[in-house]
């Protein structure tokens, strides 16, 4: 299985030259896409927590979750399909979003990172790695949240219209949402060229099963490494847009939205990469299943906002560096980082299969 | 027969790929809901050297595979 597939290493480049025209266009370096980071941003949007420099409703997610809507529908793949463990899914969730915060990213920003010369995502990197390397052990040891069952089309398209919803009364009723005035959340492409950008890329990432973890286990279980080219192609394309644009700065200190704190951030991402396998995909992969009908990923998607939501209100994100602070992740952080292995543990310890069935 | 629908990835190929390393079936049924999981299972199948031919039943597909 060595063939490159070219629409997903064409798919990975779209994204990667995506994340670098959405930066030239007004979002934060080196988060053109992230969307741990887009979904705290929501959740800070409608108050589900208070800090102030991350308050916004990202249109790049409606777009995202509506871009493999529609595709779904016009390709007659949408299908409802609900049932499989939701409130695990959601916790799941919830976790992965800790960990990607601790890191201030998630893994699609991570490679952009890595793409703009952010040393400290190489090494994060490791840990995703690791934690994608514990959830396939688990995999390979049975694990299985259970199937999910046809559902009726109501649950498979009510995110889309939920967020679609939500996006409209943003237009019509401004003042009901928070804004951030200063820091990352004021930093914003214009709000209808993000959500037609993000459209395309949902249905070129539905099209192609784009997923940044999948790349990783498929590999690890399989030899398989066509989603991984797609992985490839994103760094490779955001690199050199970043070059082009003289947006590439190579180094630990001095990074946008980032910090040194290596251990910490390596520890949350494999907590991401861990969860990632458990849930069948990554945080993006969730949206375009969610998107196309999935309603368990809906609800990890719901999952993940709460996370965010956790994370900020109790101080369990991380800090990024700035000239007066080395940032980093704090106790309260590093705690809920453990948590967050522990519970993982006990779920995946719980879903595997029973003696005679393996 | 592997019953492989409403499993998310790598599920499918993971269920499949114990099926022909436990038993080695000269022939196999799987039953898909999910293009992308038949297209996927179909790939690594044929690898192995099986021949499929995949029918579509009320919405679900139904790969045979036989060696």
């Amino acid at each position: 299985m060595k063939k490159i597939n070219w629409p997903i290493v064409l798919a990975g480049g779209l994204v990667g030259l995506a994340a670098v025209v959405l930066t030239l266009l007004g979002n934060p370096v080196n988060m053109g896409f992230c969307i741990a980071c887009f979904l705290r941003d929501i959740a800070g949007s409608v108050g589900m927590h208070g800090a102030a420099v991350v308050q916004y409703f990202r249109p790049e997610i409606v777009g995202l979750v509506l871009g493999a809507f529609i595709m779904s529908v016009a390709t007659k793949e949408f299908r409802a399909k609900a049932g499989s463990s939701p409130m695990v899914r959601f916790v799941l969730g919830a976790f992965v979003m800790i960990g990607a915060l601790a890191f201030l990213g998630c893994p699609l920003r991570m490679v952009l990172r890595m793409a703009g010369g952010d040393l400290n995502a190489f090494v994060a990197f490791i840990g995703f790695a690791a934690g994608i390397g514990i959830g396939v052990l688990c995999l390979n040891k049975g694990f299985s949240l259970k199937r999910a069952y046809d559902v009726g089309k109501a649950e498979g398209g009510m995110l889309t219209v939920v967020l679609v919803g939500l996006f409209i009364l943003t237009l019509v009723a401004p003042a009901l949402f928070k804004v951030s005035e200063k820091g990352p959340g004021s930093m914003q492409a214009p709000v209808f060229v993000a959500l037609a950008i993000a459209a395309v890329v949902g249905a070129v990432a539905y099209k192609t099963r784009l997923c940044m973890a999948g790349g990783l286990r498929d590999g690890m279980m399989f030899k398989d490494f066509r989603l991984l080219f797609g992985f490839v192609a994103i760094f490779v394309v955001a690199l050199i847009g970043n070059l082009i644009m003289g947006k590439f700065n190579l180094g630990f200190a001095g990074q946008p939205v980032a910090h040194s704190d290596h251990l910490w951030s390596c520890l949350g991402m494999a907590l991401v990469g861990w969860g990632s396998v458990l849930l069948g995909g990554c945080p993006l992969r969730q949206l375009i299943l969610a998107g196309s009908g999935n309603g368990d990923s809906a609800i990890t998607v719901i999952g993940m906002i709460v996370g965010a939501a956790f994370s900020h209100n109790f101080g369990l994100a991380g800090a990024a560096a700035s000239a007066d602070a080395a940032g980093g992740v704090g106790t309260k952080g590093r705690i809920a980082i453990v948590i967050g292995f522990v519970v993982f543990a006990l779920i995946s310890v719980l879903h595997l299969p029973e003696k005679e069935e393996a | 027969m592997v019953d492989v629908r409403g499993l998310l990835c790598p599920m499918p190929l993971v269920k499949v790929r114990k099926e022909i390393e436990k038993n080695n079936p000269a022939t196999l049924e799987v039953l898909f809901d999910d293009k992308g999981a038949l297209d996927n299972v179909t790939r690594f199948v044929t690898g192995l050297g099986y021949k499929t031919t995949c029918t579509e039943e009320n919405g679900d597909y139904k790969l045979v595979l036989t060696k």
